[in-house]
């Protein structure tokens, strides 16, 4: 490596960091593999904070004029709590899967720019960072995730709103920021789905997960630039005296609606794809079959992408938009319901005829569907508008969207977890206490948010901090509360298995404990840093499936003779990685990511500060254009 | 019975599990405990208008809910894994998916005629309204009658039979007027009118309140409609149009010093130089029964309590604490209670 770096000039400012150990090399890190990892951790441990917000709400909400919370507080925390697990939560979560198993997936060694996928974990960390920090400067958002103006250009000073003096702009500022590593990575995601797929591996013969990935990547590409102009027209109204939403001035505040909804209804399919995704792949291995209708599933998928995007106004069907307006939106909103039932059938199909086996992570794939069936029929109320207008802002919209982003994308990251684990860490989490963790978290959330269906239909408002006795609402209220600390428990049973699993049977995994399909089965768990020693020819769709076995005359399976897995270990042996050429670690993304926080403060609290930011980040960004890719 | 014990204990489990579920949903669609904003009991014919679609479509969801899930448990049960079973290699069934995609196609379309058609019905401008122009302000509603030149808050009488057609004006941020038992809700929107309208059918006091989160108080914004019939409506009228009560005297009259030189800023009182906006208007406050947007029942009491501290006991209320003694808010109370 000295030698390497002394045969050519040297163009970086400082020493190129080596070390593949130890917390310095998390840091310099541009491996897709411990990147996602990184993002892995970073949102559970939102996740942590979001469910501690929400566990507050609920203790608030347990009994009539609750004295847990003042006004003030819950305003932050409900904002807070959505903000939270949209972007802080399960955006991220995605993305840590997407940035594990992607590569992986296609065939790959690394994303095809591993620096700007460092950048895009660092603005994400330090954007995470930087809204928290808002609880210690002065107060939270306290908007609402949506944010709606003129409400949220009031200014803190502004009695009657009682808003924090700066919980605004640090939400305009910093989901602006959380918005640039959305963007990076979805361009990142594309290139690679799209240039670095392995030999043979056509697009029609690419994952499921891999097709959902792509999906969101595109539908991030074109949703994060219109919130970033909702919220720089946001950011100019608090902080520069401009009037974009302000009615008395000719600003109108349903632009604000327009754009942050058109950003607003694709975020949801954001949300919910990559999930989808993930089960495509945990039902077909659990099932022993290929799923059902892949053309269908694929197709349904880019379907929903596309038809997100005119669906926005159904959030707005209260607003006045007008009987044209409003009749279209129910139209496009319920006819979104038709591929999402495709794959509903696809999935129930893929089990059909199968040999299926319970594991904790086919359970919560299982749970998925059951639990994005009730979402999904409850958002077809949505459209039927004159009875929308009575249970629009009630409790029974937070009952669907939770079916919908908990008991969808949230089983869907949880079956994920159980799926992956081994082959990420090398072993797996105990299915035992996997068990527990599903039927308490399951029933849990039933409990938390079955019943918000019924005190939505009883007229009890979303966002509300108080209510007062003798609205027929104590009773769901107090069942609510003791569910979320149900989902509580079995989040801490989670942690739990994550520590007992990692103690014993370390060495129980092994390259395939679940005799799956796809090609991130086929190296070693953990797979070693340049994934692939040989880059894999995909000659079928579920490539590792069919090196294992072949149907039979009589459709049965049959192995092949040759055996399971190709013994990739043992090329790497004698191979031992040092003539795939990885690309090499780097500071820059890490300083180009400090940069724009320190420009992100810069706006809120000393606006001529931004420039030492954007000195930071042209260094960064600097000393990264004139770094090799490879040090090598 | 067979099938059941022949289930490995996960499979068991799982139907356990499926079977509470069903059962909490059933026990909670019995539950007869309504409350005062319960719309699925509406009590007019627009909210019943609604609750017509709600039941087909809920019907509808309910059966398509009862076979999936059906089908996905008799999935799981039938085909667990057992020894000697062979897993069908199957890619899919291209029949079969076209006509699963065929029938919730169907079914929505069969949705969206009554849907289409409702929107159409409720947009139009009744005939023979009552106009009431509403203004949402944080945190509380002013009603105003433009014909009968009457101005009041929070609690809108309203005569029985008769469409009442609202114009609805915002003034600060975006709430959203709604009585679940009359009409669904529609936003108050700064630099806009929207419409809507409602018919009571019997008399009676209707609970309502704001549903577009407006800030620090948005709990405490609440509304009533009183629903009357018309005679006692229109007298409830010819009243609210008298000036305000003339000559008080003793505590009253203390009240009415102090208020003249400090509450005047921002509340009305017809028949005297109060003619401040910002508040609601107080002309014949003692004849409403709560207060501060409904959140208070209108007694001495509670009224003491709101003079002493406004945003004390109303989180970000924008009367200020003026800072008077006891003694000069009763009498600033015993004013008020002059004012029938």
């Amino acid at each position: 490596m000295a030698t390497a770096a002394l045969q050519q000039p040297r163009r970086s400012i400082f020493a190129r960091p080596t070390a593949t150990t130890g917390w310095y090399s998390w840091v310099t890190t541009v491996d897709h593999k411990k990147i996602g990892i990184m993002y892995g951790v970073t949102a559970f441990i939102f996740f942590l904070l979001g469910g501690l917000e929400a566990l507050a709400i609920r203790a608030q909400l347990a009994v009539p004029n609750g004295e847990v919370l003042t006004a003030e507080v819950y305003n932050q925390f409900f904002t807070m709590h959505g903000v939270t697990m949209i972007f802080l939560v399960v955006m991220p979560m995605g993305v840590a899967f997407f940035n594990y198993f992607a590569p992986l997936m296609i065939g790959a060694r690394d994303v095809a720019f591993p620096r700007l996928n460092a950048l895009s974990y660092w603005i994400f960390l330090f954007g995470g960072i930087f809204i928290y920090s808002s609880f210690f400067l002065g107060g939270a958002p306290d908007g609402g995730w949506f944010g709606y103006a003129p409400l949220s250009t009031q200014a803190g000073q502004d009695a009657a709103s009682g808003l924090a003096d700066r919980g605004m702009d640090f939400y305009a500022v910093g989901l602006q920021f959380l918005g640039i590593a959305s963007l990076a990575g979805a361009v990142n995601f594309i290139v690679t789905i799209l240039n670095m797929r392995a030999p043979g591996m056509t697009l029609m013969r690419m994952p499921v997960f891999i097709w959902m990935t792509l999906v969101v990547s595109f539908l991030l590409l074109f949703a994060m630039p219109i919130i970033a102009v909702a919220l720089f027209e946001l950011m100019f109204d608090r902080l520069f005296g401009t009037r974009f939403f302000a009615a008395s001035a000719g600003g109108d505040p349903i632009l604000w609606q327009h754009l942050f909804w058109l950003f607003g209804h694709p975020e949801v399919y954001i949300l919910i794809l990559p999930a989808m995704g993930i089960v495509s792949e945990v039902l077909p291995t659990f099932s022993r079959k290929p799923i059902f209708g892949y053309a269908a599933v694929v197709f349904a998928g880019a379907a929903i992408g596309f038809m997100g995007w005119g669906v926005w106004a159904h959030h707005m069907f209260a607003a006045g938009l007008g009987p044209v307006a409003n009749s279209a939106f129910a139209l496009s909103t319920m006819f979104i319901a038709v591929p999402t039932g495709v794959k509903i059938f696809n999935w129930i199909g893929t089990m059909w005829g199968g040999s299926l086996r319970f594991t904790t992570s086919m359970m919560f794939s299982i749970g998925f569907i059951a639990m994005f069936i009730i979402g999904g029929l409850s958002g077809v109320t949505h459209a039927i508008v004159p009875h929308d207008a009575q249970q629009t802002d009630t409790y029974y919209v937070v009952a669907h969207f939770h079916y919908v982003l908990f008991g969808g994308a949230l089983f869907g990251i949880m079956s994920g977890f159980y799926y992956w684990w081994p082959k990420i860490f090398g072993h797996r989490l105990s299915e035992k206490i996997g068990k527990w963790n599903f039927w308490l978290w399951f029933i849990g959330f039933n409990l938390t948010f079955g019943p918000m269906h019924i005190v939505g239909l009883q007229g009890m408002p979303r966002r509300i901090y108080t209510y007062p006795d003798g609205m027929g609402w104590n009773v769901w209220n107090m069942m609510e509360t003791v569910g979320s600390f149900m989902i509580a428990v079995a989040t801490l049973i989670f942690l739990f298995n994550v520590a007992v699993s990692r103690r014993k049977g370390r060495e129980e995994a092994g390259a395939d404990p679940w005799d799956a399909r796809t090609l991130e089965w086929s190296i070693p768990s953990p797979p070693p840093e340049y994934n692939f020693a040989e880059v894999p020819v995909v000659t079928h769709r579920d490539e590792f499936w069919h090196r294992k076995y072949f149907v039979g005359p009589g459709k049965t399976v049959e192995p092949v003779f040759s055996g399971g897995a190709v013994d990739h270990s043992e090329h790497a042996e004698h191979d031992g990685g040092h003539h795939i050429h990885l690309p090499s670690p780097s500071y820059f993304p890490v300083v180009a990511a400090f940069g724009m926080l320190v420009s992100a403060y810069a706006v809120i609290f000393a606006l001529p500060a931004v420039a030492i930011g954007i000195l930071i980040m042209t260094l960064g960004f600097f000393g990264w254009v004139f770094e090799p890719g490879t040090a090598e | 019975m067979e099938l059941l014990k022949r289930l490995s204990a996960s499979g068991r489990r799982l139907l356990l599990g499926v079977v509470v579920t069903a059962f909490a949903v059933v026990a909670s669609a019995c539950d007869t405990n309504v409350g005062p904003q319960d719309y699925l009991s509406p009590e007019g014919p627009v909210a019943r208008k609604a609750d017509g679609l709600w039941d087909l479509t809920f019907g509808i969801a309910v059966a398509i809910f009862v076979i999936v899930e059906a089908l996905l448990v008799y999935t799981i049960i039938r085909f667990r894994r057992r020894p000697g079973r062979e897993a069908a290699q199957f890619h899919g069934n291209t029949k079969l998916e076209v006509i699963l995609t065929l029938i919730p196609t169907l079914i929505l379309a069969g949705l969206a005629v009554p849907t289409v058609k409702a929107i159409a019905d409720l947009s139009d401008k009744p005939e023979g309204a009552l106009n009431v122009t509403v203004t949402a302000k944080q945190f509380w509603w002013q009603y105003e009658y433009p014909d009968a030149g009457v101005v009041t808050a929070n609690e809108m009488h309203v005569p029985t039979g008769q469409p009442v057609y609202l114009t609805l004006e915002g003034a600060d941020v975006i709430h959203s007027f709604w009585i679940p038992k009359l009409t669904g809700k529609q936003d108050v929107v700064p630099g806009r009118k929207n419409n809507m309208y409602f018919v009571a059918d019997r008399p009676g006091t209707y609970w309502g309140q704001c549903t577009e989160f407006c800030g620090l108080s948005h709990a405490n914004m609440r509304l009533r409609v009183i629903a009357q019939e018309p005679a006692d409506f229109e007298q409830w009228l010819a009243e609210q149009q008298e000036p305000a009560a003339g000559t008080v005297s003793g505590a009253a009259a203390q009240g009415q010093e102090i208020f003249m030189g400090t509450c005047v800023n921002c509340h009305a009182i017809g028949g005297t130089e109060a003619r401040g906006t910002t508040g609601p208007d107080l002309t014949h406050f003692a004849s409403r029964e709560t207060f501060a947007g409904s959140m208070f029942r209108n007694t001495p009491d509670n009224l003491k309590r709101w003079i002493d501290n406004p945003p004390g006991v109303k989180p970000g209320a924008q009367m200020p604490d003026y800072g008077l003694s006891a003694q000069e808010i009763d009498a600033v109370v015993a004013f008020l209670q002059t004012l029938k």
